[in-house]
């Protein structure tokens, strides 16, 4: 299975990467590979077999409701590009 | 032509925890921007979720509210999609195993017909957070405060098929939350949303037309505007031979109408996968029934029984148990009074009419259930009359003691003495001789009519205070 121009682009969009034109029959053959792979894998009759959530076959532990954080957001907006008023801010999104 | 209306509507309901759903981060409303915001929230790197135990419980008691099967393992997914006030980049929420599936819920339709709208699930999944996009120039402003709120999804089968359906099922939904106390189900803050999913078809076609989807609508009032406006513009599409897109709307209250938010060409795929940092939840048959066991009376039982060991009319069950608050305050009004009847009235009449025409909540009365059901046990032991009953409702309601400590302070005690209310019977009699002698002439079937004048008088000179019964029965006796 091969993958068009137009489906590696729209996957480039989804993950947000910008990749050059002449890039494109590059991820086409990288991408077919894996793809090839799955199909491989798609053949195994899996019928009668559990899908797995998780390779570790625990359950989930659960934490009890109370608040253990404290307001750390001085520390935190120090991480940030740009802040105000207490919000980050970043560059402007219109929907 | 004539069409069918067919609507799907998916409720999100924040839950009422103190932390968030993955971290121990407060959940509080109107917080400062990101003072609620740690770590996890912001998706740093390093981080890891831990799955809040009150808010997995909180899913299992809505589900076992509406007869669903609890899902286990239930697992969680990432739901993938890039916007500023979504950190890490995905959401966690759950797609093939959601905790609650293939549920019902019985709603009341106008005309007193009852309907069963099927859930198709609810699952679990944590809120994003808020976007300014006004007031900071070139930004965007992000506060990430409800970023990791609890939240369940609920999504019914296209089973709705008017507008006024879809607000009768979204109020059912909020009463049940409200009354399972899982969620404070604030709709101006945002703790009660829904998305309806609408389309229409010819009548009596058995295939689905295409669909929009209205996002975040927040009150009963806009899901049946929003919905009204979106039927007739598709109409119109179908009527003009144009077709509808399958597209997301708004809903914009100030114009009343729905417009493209976003068509699905440039639909996002959201790639869901298990996410890998947390492991299957399992739900033991003895957590659930511990669950099971802490389960209030939900609002169809507690309606059922106030209309067959209360003795209520259908109308008042309905109205009383229409909110939990409501159905608290009668139930704790009636420990005192005893009179159920009567306290419904009082309830539903004087208490609530006052709370309107102030604007109030229940939670916000001067007159506590325990005031009012003292009321009306002084009603109810003849101690003072119905209509003495109101002006000390209203002292009550000015702050100005209980009803025993107004009856006692103005003096309203009924008067019950057969010898001063005979006194009072007489002077009215005597000072009314024309009408004594129009009552006496008059035929037996005018004479109950006529007598009113005189309970009347005798009522007014009594300032409200005579029993009026009594008044009735000696004032027949002596214009006989």
């Amino acid at each position: 299975m091969t993958l068009d121009r137009k489906q590696i682009e729209d996957i480039a969009m989804l993950a947000r990467l910008s990749i050059k034109e002449d890039d494109i029959p590059v991820h086409q053959t990288e991408l077919g590979e894996i793809l090839k792979m799955v199909e491989q894998m798609k053949s195994v009759d899996t019928d009668a077999i559990e899908p797995l959530a998780h390779p570790l076959e625990i359950d989930a532990r659960l934490r009890p409701d109370t608040i253990t954080e404290e307001n750390q957001r001085e520390k935190n907006q120090k991480m940030a590009p740009q802040t105000q008023d207490g919000y980050y801010l970043v560059p402007k999104v219109i929907e | 032509m004539k069409y069918e209306t067919v609507i799907g509507l998916e409720i999100h309901v924040q839950l009422a925890t103190q932390s968030k759903l993955f971290s121990g981060a407060a959940t509080r409303y109107g917080a400062e921007p990101n003072a609620q915001a740690c770590i996890i929230d912001l998706g740093m790197p390093g981080v890891l979720p831990v799955i809040n135990e009150t808010a997995i419980k909180m899913a299992v008691k809505f589900g076992l509210a509406v007869n669903a099967s609890i899902t286990s393992p239930s697992v969680f997914a990432r739901k993938n999609y890039f916007y500023p006030d979504l950190p890490k980049g995905y959401q966690i929420s759950q797609l093939d195993l959601p905790i609650v599936a293939n549920g019902s819920i019985d709603v009341q339709l106008d005309d007193g017909e009852i309907k069963t709208i099927r859930i198709t699930r609810a699952h679990l999944e944590e809120d994003a957070g808020k976007s300014v996009h006004e007031g900071y120039g070139e930004h965007t402003a992000i506060d990430l405060n409800r970023a990791g709120t609890p939240l369940i999804e609920i999504v019914s089968e296209p089973d709705i098929r008017s507008a006024k359906e879809a607000a009768a099922y979204m109020k059912k939904i909020h009463s049940l939350i409200r009354y399972l106390e899982i969620s404070d189900g604030n709709m101006q803050e945002g703790s009660f949303r829904c998305d309806a999913n609408v389309s229409i078809r010819e009548d009596g076609s058995s295939e689905l037309g295409t669909r929009a989807e209205i996002k975040n609508i927040n009150s009963f009032r806009f899901v049946e505007k929003a919905i009204d406006y979106e039927v007739e513009r598709q109409i119109d599409l179908l009527e003009s031979g144009k077709k509808v897109t399958q597209e997301t709307r708004l809903y914009d209250a100030n114009k009343n109408e729905t417009r493209s938010m976003r068509s699905k060409e440039e639909a996002n795929d959201y790639r869901y996968f298990p996410d890998p940092d947390l492991l299957p939840v399992m739900f033991s048959d003895e957590l659930i029934k511990s669950i099971e066991q802490s389960m209030p009376e939900l609002p169809d039982a507690k309606r059922q029984r106030f209309i067959d060991e209360l003795g209520l009319s259908v109308y008042d069950s309905d109205n009383l148990t229409a909110s939990r608050e409501l159905a608290n305050y009668f139930e704790q009004a009636l420990a005192i009074a005893t009179n159920a009847k009567l306290t419904a009235n009082w309830v539903m009449g004087e208490f609530l009419a006052a709370l309107n025409k102030e604007g109030l909540d229940i939670s916000d009365t001067p007159v506590s259930a325990d005031m009012l059901g003292g009321l009306v046990k002084r009603i109810d032991d003849n101690t003072i009359s119905g209509k003495i009953a109101k002006q000390v409702f209203d002292a009550m309601w000015n702050g100005e003691g209980s009803a025993d400590q107004i009856i006692e302070a103005q003096g309203l005690h009924q008067v019950t003495d057969t010898g001063a209310i005979e006194k009072l019977v007489d002077d009215v009699i005597n000072a009314n001789p024309k009408q004594v002698e129009q009552y006496q002439n008059s035929p037996d079937d005018k004479k109950g009519k006529l007598i009113g004048f005189f309970v009347g008088q005798v009522m007014k000179t009594s300032q409200g205070k005579a029993n009026p019964q009594q008044v009735n029965k000696l004032l027949k006796e002596k214009l006989k």
